[in-house]
């Protein structure tokens, strides 16, 4: 660990600090006020969507009605873009001539994509032509981190909205919640995000891949694309879904240190403003600075582990005349170094990204540990834009729940009484993750088709097939690697896992959202089970870690645990 | 109630002895399966009782060490039997006193009276509602009604405890009777208010016997939550096979049993219902029966607190302590006025009066009789009283009610009477006017005399953010100089039912929850719209119904005590589920090691407790968790020490204790057992 590289992390938090305010003002204005910047030119651009959707973005829908419209886009979307990559070779924009892309895998890519996951088990510069990666894949980016957003929002309006007896219990308009995101939030940062790419070198063309002859006289096809505009909204959504199989490693998509930081910060300035937003809603911003800590507490220990891990000699080379003073530089970047692939690794894992910089299956175990903890944690570590803020929400209500009677009221948030209807809803919540990661990977962990997938053995293969399932459920979309995953298995259950993993906790957060803005509010007393404080950021820290970490310690024990363990008597996989 | 009034001590011998049959009764499934953490816990026992018989039958088959698989199993049924024995010792307090109250049910034969007023004897037990039943000195009343010819003294000890008799009678309030208790003059007639088996007495029985005990709302979601966290370490465990498999480690059924009831809630699974009866008995202890656990659970969330002044902050009595003259009044007019309107008052402030009259003046007290007058009663509207000379109308009563009086009769009001009375009431005094026809003679001081140690009482509720409001039917003025005096928040002068039922439902409306206490039939609306709603033994029966609490001692005060009641329940539900899910860390770090160190030797830097042997580990947490259950039985029951203090505050302490201390204490319990093993070589 060098000064130098503390200092860059240190710096990357300060600037996600002070973007967190301004961020959080800018997403409450947009979809809780009139205040509009650019409206003349983009209320048009509503209308006329509007006008060709044939919806109805002015009347305020109840939680159902929300659901619905969540769901339905999502899988009319879903299905248009299975289409355009099982006909991609009759679709134009095809240089390279790729032919249609496998039912198997076009399932788990659209599920993918759809989910904001962006696993992918396909090369893209190999297997999607120019017209599948943008009209198949990259306007997912926009709209699948519109619709977390906007579900993020609508559950914040659940929690924090005071509705009169008898008015009707709405969350918002899903349709409006989408256009304002996309049109306000998305483009404009992502445009900005790209034009600074492309000026630090990421490429952005639609040439056919050229031939080149290298210095040893042997010929390389170099893959070209429209690859800046997909990697800034890939970040900014965090989506994750790299142009290149090397996703933020390769050179053309961040090619410098510079670009690798505006990644990194472009992956965390929506969940961090989001926050913001809430405690603009909640009218106490205490109440998204409370969260905002406590991601950081968690986003820190992640940092500080990974980057300790990382900067130790590997112990099996430790006989080798090698210099080991960088640590261990195995899959990572030069240019990136220990302190960037460390902190990049956290940043993508914490929120649900899956961009990554650098190879998570060559840290060290405890290093490759941390971003499979991160997502196992629920994604909700910044966390993927709008799930994030969510998926902590729910970690909230569970902390005031158990904790809450403790001051001797039955628990309430934000003035609300959480009782047996949202408790049923958290509890479900809180289910269908470890149902998703534990039960497939263990199955896959015995299954010959499970294992024949795998390139390494022993603890480190588990923690392959965990991680894919964790990946997946958790919609990061990061891979470990060292696991094929492009199998009708894999892509099957995986795509499975996707769909789930998004609409399974969405629809409770919106039922909870529902049934939580009908409630009355009783009024702040110094009887009120205080949720504004450090307290409170203690015991939702605790909360997270013992009930989302210990699910999974058993699975890590005969993972990266005991990979440690045996790495540390020199034995390795 | 005198029987129940002995208190019954945790560890009454006949209490545990009941106690430990039952646990074993308890394992019927039709029980077990109300409880879904304990089940799973019986399920697993079970399971491992049977590989022990198998493993003992068929050697061969043997997969661990006969005496582990034993151990654990034996260690898991009496994980159960402890939960169960939580449970039935909390039952068998209730139990106790339900005894002695079914005792006092015996058969009695009722005397009813028939359309043609003829009488029957009928059992008491075929009463209907509707019926009318004649009692004379010396009967049992045979069920609950209301009185409505007649007057009589009744003994109710066996309901209050109380050994004084108390006057029963028809109209008014103070009609209601109820079965069980005992006519000892004069004779009454009563209507039947109840169906048989829906009485009073029945009522009370089947509440402390728990038997008509339902899952309160909060209960239900925790519950929820439990079964959820049941049903992830379920996952866990299972899914944990073949992830072992995949490494070349078999793990055995026993072990992932164990491994699962150490990791599933037994704690706070096994002592949620007790900690609710327990509530329920607390409140019992203290002669106040919940119609429902829902309405202890709301006492502990109430936002503001009606509190009659008189009774409840201060001394019932108000007592005369100075006459005022006002305008050309002579001293003596006045006092000889004050104590004619008085004579029949049988207020303790009429009587109070009289008394002061009588020392100071010499004007010794007269019946009405003899005076040929009329005594007009005080009523909630008119709020005054006295009594008619022929044409003569002397009064006293409110100021405000007085003067309206006069000026109606075409009166005159002296122009310094408004100033005295107001003088009076900045003193918190009580000022009566007195009147003469159309003439105002005077005003009378009347004394509110504040509790002891009412004030400090108030601090604490305003340090739990507890609102306390002072109701009243005094004017402004004095109400705000006695609630000063008193540390009340606010107050609600010259109340009236109406104006009490506003202020409920304003306060609701703001999102607050609401106690109140009251005894009066006008009661009875405010009480039912209260969310805690107590009502006085001794009011009336359409009070009672309307509550849902009642207070047998008939003691206004016992309402602070409700809530602090209330609190503690949630309080200790709270403090032991955090104990319980903070369990779980020392747990993991005990099991997990042992159950991989032989294929992964290099993995025992884990066993950060160093324990004996793989197969100590595992027994000595399944062990702990078992006897946990035990060690906070007390805790459970008797609730966690309740002081008042700030949410924040409180939860900064409690989390240390309850959170904290729960991942520390089976670090220490559990190496504990695990040297005691050791050292007698049992591993």
């Amino acid at each position: 660990m060098t000064i130098l590289g503390w200092l860059q992390i240190i710096i990357f938090c300060l600037a996600i600090l002070a973007l967190t305010k301004p961020m959080g003002v800018y997403i409450f204005n947009i979809l809780e006020t009139p205040h509009k910047p650019m409206s003349v030119v983009i209320e048009p651009i509503k209308t006329l969507t509007e006008k060709l959707a044939g919806v109805d973005s002015k009347q305020e829908q109840t939680w159902v009605e929300y659901a619905l419209s969540v769901m339905y886009f999502s899988m009319i979307t879903c299905v248009v873009t299975y289409v355009i990559l099982r006909l991609q070779d009759l679709l134009p924009l095809n240089p390279q001539k790729f032919s249609g892309v496998p039912s198997a895998l076009a399932f788990n890519t659209s599920s993918s994509f759809t989910t904001n996951t962006n696993w992918q088990a396909y090369t893209g510069e190999s297997t999607m032509s120019y017209f599948s990666q943008m009209a198949g894949l990259a306007w997912h980016n926009f709209l699948s981190a519109a619709v977390g957003i906007a579900v993020a929002i609508a559950c914040a309006r659940g929690f924090t909205r005071k509705i009169p007896k008898d008015a009707p219990k709405t969350i918002g308009n899903f349709w409006a919640d989408l256009m304002n995101i996309t049109l306000y939030v998305l483009i404009p940062i992502s445009i900005i995000g790209a034009l600074v790419l492309v000026s630090n070198g990421a490429i952005q063309n639609f040439s056919p891949y050229p031939e080149i002859r290298t210095m040893e006289n042997a010929t390389q096809t170099i893959p070209l694309g429209p690859v800046a505009s997909q990697e800034s909204i890939k970040q900014l959504g965090t989506n994750g879904g790299g142009f290149f199989n090397a996703n933020a490693a390769h050179p053309y998509e961040s090619p410098t240190p510079f670009t690798n930081f505006v990644s990194m910060f472009l992956i965390f300035l929506i969940p961090a403003g989001l926050t913001y937003t809430y405690g603009l809603m909640a009218k106490n911003s205490k109440q998204g600075w409370v969260l905002l800590i406590a991601m950081s507490i968690l986003f820190g220990m992640g940092v500080v582990t990974v980057y300790w891990a990382e900067s130790k000699p590997n112990p099996v080379l430790n006989s080798l005349p090698l210099n080991q003073t960088a640590g261990n530089l195995e899959g990572k970047e030069m240019r990136f170094g220990v302190a960037n692939s460390a902190l990049y690794s956290v940043v993508t894992t914490d929120a649900s990204c899956g961009a990554v910089n650098s190879m998570h299956d060559s840290f060290s175990p405890l290093g490759g540990m941390v971003p499979l903890l991160n997502i196992a944690l629920g994604e909700i570590i910044f966390g993927g834009v709008g799930s994030g803020l969510y998926g902590m929400l729910i970690f909230v209500m569970l902390s005031v729940f158990i904790a809450g009677l403790m001051v001797g009221r039955t628990p309430e948030y934000l003035g609300k009484k959480i009782e047996v209807k949202e408790m049923k809803l958290v509890t479900l919540y809180i289910l269908i993750f470890p149902i998703l990661i534990l039960l497939p990977s263990a199955w896959s962990s015995i299954a010959t088709y499970g294992q024949s997938s795998l390139n390494n053995g022993g603890p480190h293969g588990l923690s392959e097939i965990l991680y894919a399932f964790t990946s997946a459920s958790g919609n990061n979309g990061s891979a470990f690697a060292g696991l094929n995953a492009n199998t009708d298995w894999y892509n099957y259950s995986l795509g499975a896992c996707m769909l789930f993993g998004r609409f399974w906790m969405m629809l409770p957060v919106l039922a909870l959202a529902g049934s939580m803005a009908g409630k009355k509010t009783v009024p702040e007393s110094l009887g009120t089970f205080p949720t504004d404080n450090l307290t409170f950021v203690f015991l939702l820290v605790s909360i997270i870690l013992i009930v989302g970490a210990l699910t999974f310690f058993p699975a890590l024990c005969l993972g990266p645990i005991v990979e440690h363990f045996l790495l540390l008597k020199g034995k390795v996989f | 109630m005198s029987a129940t009034k002995k208190v019954h001590s945790l560890f009454d011998t006949e209490i545990l002895w009941q106690a430990t049959l039952d646990s074993f009764a308890k394992l019927s499934p039709r029980i077990q399966m109300k409880n879904p953490v304990m089940f799973v816990v019986a399920v697993g026992s079970l399971l491992t009782s049977i590989l022990w018989f198998r493993d003992l039958l068929i050697p061969a088959s043997k997969t661990a060490p006969l005496w582990f698989t034993g151990a654990v199993s034996m260690w898991l049924w009496v994980t159960v039997l402890f939960a169960n024995f939580a449970e039935a010792v909390a039952e068998g307090r209730g139990k106790a006193q339900a005894d002695s109250l079914r005792r006092m049910r015996k058969e009695t034969t009722a005397r009813k009276m028939k359309e043609d007023k003829s009488e029957e004897k009928v059992e008491a037990s075929k009463l209907r509602k509707g019926d009318v039943v004649v009692c004379e000195a010396g009967d049992i009343i045979p069920g609950d009604g209301e009185v409505f010819e007649g007057i009589a003294t009744v003994d109710e000890s066996a309901i209050t405890g109380e050994s004084a008799p108390v006057i029963r009678e028809s109209g008014g309030d103070r009609s209601a009777v109820t079965g069980g208790t005992k006519v000892l003059s004069d004779r009454i007639l009563i209507r039947i208010g109840v169906e048989p088996g829906d009485s009073f007495l029945d009522r009370m029985i089947s509440l402390v016997e728990g038997a008509s005990r339902q899952k309160t709302p909060n209960e239900l979601a925790l519950h929820i939550l439990l079964v959820g966290l049941t049903i992830i370490f379920l996952i866990v465990c299972v899914t944990l096979v073949p992830y072992a498999l995949y490494s070349g480690i078999i793990l055995t059924p026993t072990v992932i049993v164990a491994l699962l009831v150490c990791l599933i809630p037994t704690t706070i699974g096994g002592l949620l219902s007790a900690i609710g009866i327990a509530g329920m008995d607390r409140l019992i202890q203290k002669n106040v029966l919940a119609m429902s656990g829902r309405a202890v659970e709301a006492a502990g969330d109430v936002d503001t607190l009606l509190l009659d002044k008189t009774g409840t902050i201060t001394l019932g009595n108000r007592m005369a302590s100075d006459l005022i003259p006002v305008g050309d009044a002579k001293l003596e007019d006045l006092a000889e006025a004050a104590q004619l309107s008085s004579l029949s008052d049988e207020t303790p402030e009429g009587r109070s009066i009289v008394i002061y009259v009588k020392n100071k003046f010499g004007i010794r007290g007269r019946e009405l009789q003899e005076l040929n007058a009329t005594f007009i009663p005080f009523t909630a509207q008119t709020r005054m009283s006295g009594c008619d000379l022929g044409t003569r109308q002397i009064r006293k009563g409110a100021v405000e009610a007085v003067f309206s009086h006069i000026r109606a009769l075409g009166g005159k009001i002296p122009a310094d009477a408004e100033g005295k009375a107001r003088e009076i009431a900045d003193l918190g005094g009580t000022p009566l006017a007195v009147s003469d026809d159309k003439k105002v003679l005077g005003i009378i001081f009347l004394k509110d005399i504040v509790k002891d140690g009412i004030r400090e009482r108030f601090h604490r509720f305003k340090v739990m953010g507890i609102k306390t409001v002072m109701i009243t039917g005094d004017n402004p003025r004095t109400a705000a100089a006695i609630a000063k005096e008193a540390g009340v928040d606010d107050f609600l002068a010259e109340a009236t039912p109406e104006a009490k039922m506003r202020l409920i439902k304003d306060e609701q409306a703001k999102g607050k929850l609401v106690a109140m206490t009251g005894d009066g039939t006008n009661d009875a609306p405010a009480l039912a719209q209260a969310d805690v709603g107590v009502a006085m033994n001794s009011g009336t029966q359409a009070a009672k119904e309307a509550g849902n609490m009642v207070d047998l001692d008939s003691n206004p005060t016992k309402l602070l005590e409700v809530v602090e009641v209330g609190k503690q329940l949630l309080m200790t539900r709270g403090a032991l589920t955090t104990f319980s899910i903070a369990n779980d860390v020392a747990k993991y770090f005990a099991i997990l090691p042992a159950l991989f160190v032989q294929v992964y030797p290099e993995i025992a830097p884990l066993n950060v407790m160093h324990l004996t042997s793989p197969e100590s580990a595992i027994l000595s947490a399944v062990i702990f968790n078992a006897i946990i259950i035990v060690f906070l039985i007390p805790l459970a029951l008797h609730g966690i020490a309740y002081r008042p203090m700030p949410a924040p505050v409180l939860l900064r302490q409690l989390l240390a204790w309850y959170g904290l201390g729960g991942i520390i204490a089976p670090f220490i319990g559990i190496k504990i057992i695990d040297l005691l093993l050791a050292a007698l070589n049992l591993v």
